[in-house]
């Protein structure tokens, strides 16, 4: 009995340890984001930084998102269908899909794929300056690294992501329209026609709201983990996983949370 | 005359580890000093806390007399103007081509006058016995040798009055370190900087040094002029300087 009881203690402390580092790691994120945001608003800004991570995080980004974008689409026109024809609803496939893809699918897929290769690279580069001291000598050199590296970041990611979904759901939508017209016997014109009639102002802004915000955390998850590694090669290994995690459960916490206030109201 | 650094009880633990402990050492104007001592006692740390990358947990740090523990902010920014550091490893900006590393000092990482800038990286290059050749090359793409020189290089180029070196040597074959070890010595004469360097290779504190000081267990337990260093009548030194396993020193930790 005895030995049953300091066993589920042992459990309770688990869960209570685990709870407060949540808690922590959300603290701590919270405040690395307002440094970088008080810091990055006041000169000396680094416009070709910037330039640079929106190239990084945008244009190099397109590929991976669109060929996800493509596929995705073109499988959920298929399941809609088929779905669909259970209640001979088979007309649904254009609107359902498209709402699918602009409210949910759109940026969730968009921000895990760019979390994927632009939070684990952030975490990799930063974790790695520091590692060889380039940190280092970056203070010694007088440049203010929340200004140099993690505002332009920040910003770039923040403001690529809303095009790279813009991309992805139209990308997305004309996937379910290849599938529809070659394999379901859609009539192509009517397909757009249905699509863009169900296509609301609202669904396109909560969609691009997500996108920046995704933005946000991706980049804030690269260079929090990476800025906070130790430990050498495995302090690398390690920052790059926590980034990628970190801003995976970012990315569906966020979704849920501007999906219930923009359309559970 | 006020020394340009003097440090007084200085001391840093990380965790329960003390690292410095109590560390006393004064550095005249224009005077070259090198510190040496084993692997894990502190050399590091007692540079970057001069620098203020490490933040002491007692003790005083005076720049020409003046106070620099916990200065930050602009007056961080004005102190760290007077200094140059080649670091251990490099520290090249691998993300960057040789000669914006070379002006990131007289930058700050600001992309102003880039012609000039170039030209002035261009020249400092040729001071560290590099050709204009590499000027647009990464980092990565040097040897190990090239390396340091452009670190060199970008410590050198705003002609701060306070140089460090962090084992300047490491990782070069002895050849190429009597290079490095020269450029060191060329370039404090030149600049009539004050200097200190750490390291465990003997032959490059002999190069370099005005005054070698012994740091063993975070204090520094001798320090005398190059030509006293054979004949210190300290156990811990003649351990040091010739290489011994046996003596006061453990090699292992106990």
């Amino acid at each position: 009995m005895n030995r049953l009881f300091s066993a589920l203690i042992v459990f309770l402390i688990g869960i209570g340890a685990a709870t407060l580092e949540v808690f922590a790691v959300v603290g701590r994120m919270a405040r690395f984001a307002g440094t970088a945001l008080g810091r990055g608003v006041t000169p000396p800004w680094y416009p070709a930084r910037l330039v640079e991570q929106m190239a990084i995080i945008g244009w190099f980004s397109l590929p991976v998102v669109g060929l996800t974008a493509l596929f995705t689409g073109a499988a959920l026109a298929q399941q809609i269908y088929v779905g669909g024809s259970r209640f001979n609803a088979e007309s649904t496939v254009p609107a359902v899909t498209m709402i699918a893809m602009v409210r949910e699918l759109g940026p969730v897929l968009a921000g895990l794929m760019v979390a994927g290769r632009v939070s684990s690279a952030m975490a990799a580069e930063l974790a790695t300056m520091r590692v060889t001291e380039q940190l280092d000598a970056m203070v010694t050199l007088r440049t203010d690294l929340w200004r140099y590296l993690v505002a332009p970041r920040l910003i770039a990611a923040t403001l690529m992501m809303p095009f790279l979904v813009l991309i992805a759901n139209i990308i997305g939508v004309l996937g379910g329209y290849g599938l529809a017209v070659s394999r379901l016997g859609f009539n192509g014109a009517t397909y757009l026609e249905t699509t863009r009639r169900y296509l609301e102002a609202d669904d396109v802004i909560s969609s691009l709201v997500k996108a920046a915000a995704f933005g946000f955390v991706i980049a804030l998850s690269g260079c929090y983990h990476g800025f906070r590694s130790s430990g050498g090669a495995a302090g690398v290994g390690r920052a790059t996983t926590a980034a990628v995690v970190t801003a995976f459960i970012l990315i569906l916490m966020l979704n849920l949370i501007i999906t219930v206030l923009v359309f559970g109201a | 005359m006020t020394p340009r650094i003097a440090i007084h009880g200085l001391t840093k633990a990380f965790g329960p580890k003390p690292v410095l402990a109590g560390l006393d050492l004064e550095v005249g104007v224009g005077e070259s000093v090198v510190v040496i001592g084993g692997s894990g006692t502190g050399k590091s740390v007692l540079l970057k806390s001069i620098l203020g990358l490490v933040a002491p947990d007692s003790g005083s740090i005076r720049l020409d007399g003046v106070e620099t523990v916990g200065l930050n902010g602009a007056a961080r920014d004005r102190m760290r103007a007077r200094f140059g550091m080649l670091f251990q490893s490099g520290a090249l900006f691998d993300s960057l081509p040789v000669w914006r590393n070379v002006t990131f000092a007289l930058t700050a990482g600001g992309a102003i006058r880039a012609a000039d800038m170039r030209a002035m990286a261009v020249a400092t290059l040729a001071r560290v016995g590099l050709g204009a050749d590499i000027a647009d090359l990464r980092p990565a793409a040097l040897s190990g040798g090239m390396q340091k020189r452009v670190a060199l290089a970008r410590a050198i180029a705003a002609r701060p009055e306070i140089i460090f070196f962090d084992e300047p040597t490491t990782g070069l074959d002895p050849i190429m370190a009597d290079v490095i070890n020269a450029l060191i010595r060329e370039q404090v004469t030149a600049l009539g900087a004050t200097a200190i360097t750490i390291t465990h290779d003997m032959a490059s504190a002999r190069k370099i040094a005005d005054r070698v000081a012994m740091l063993h267990q975070g204090r520094i337990i001798w320090q005398g002029s190059v030509a006293a260093l054979d004949s210190s009548g300290n156990a811990y030194v003649d351990q040091f300087v010739h290489g011994r396993a046996e003596g006061p020193i453990q090699p292992l930790p106990r």
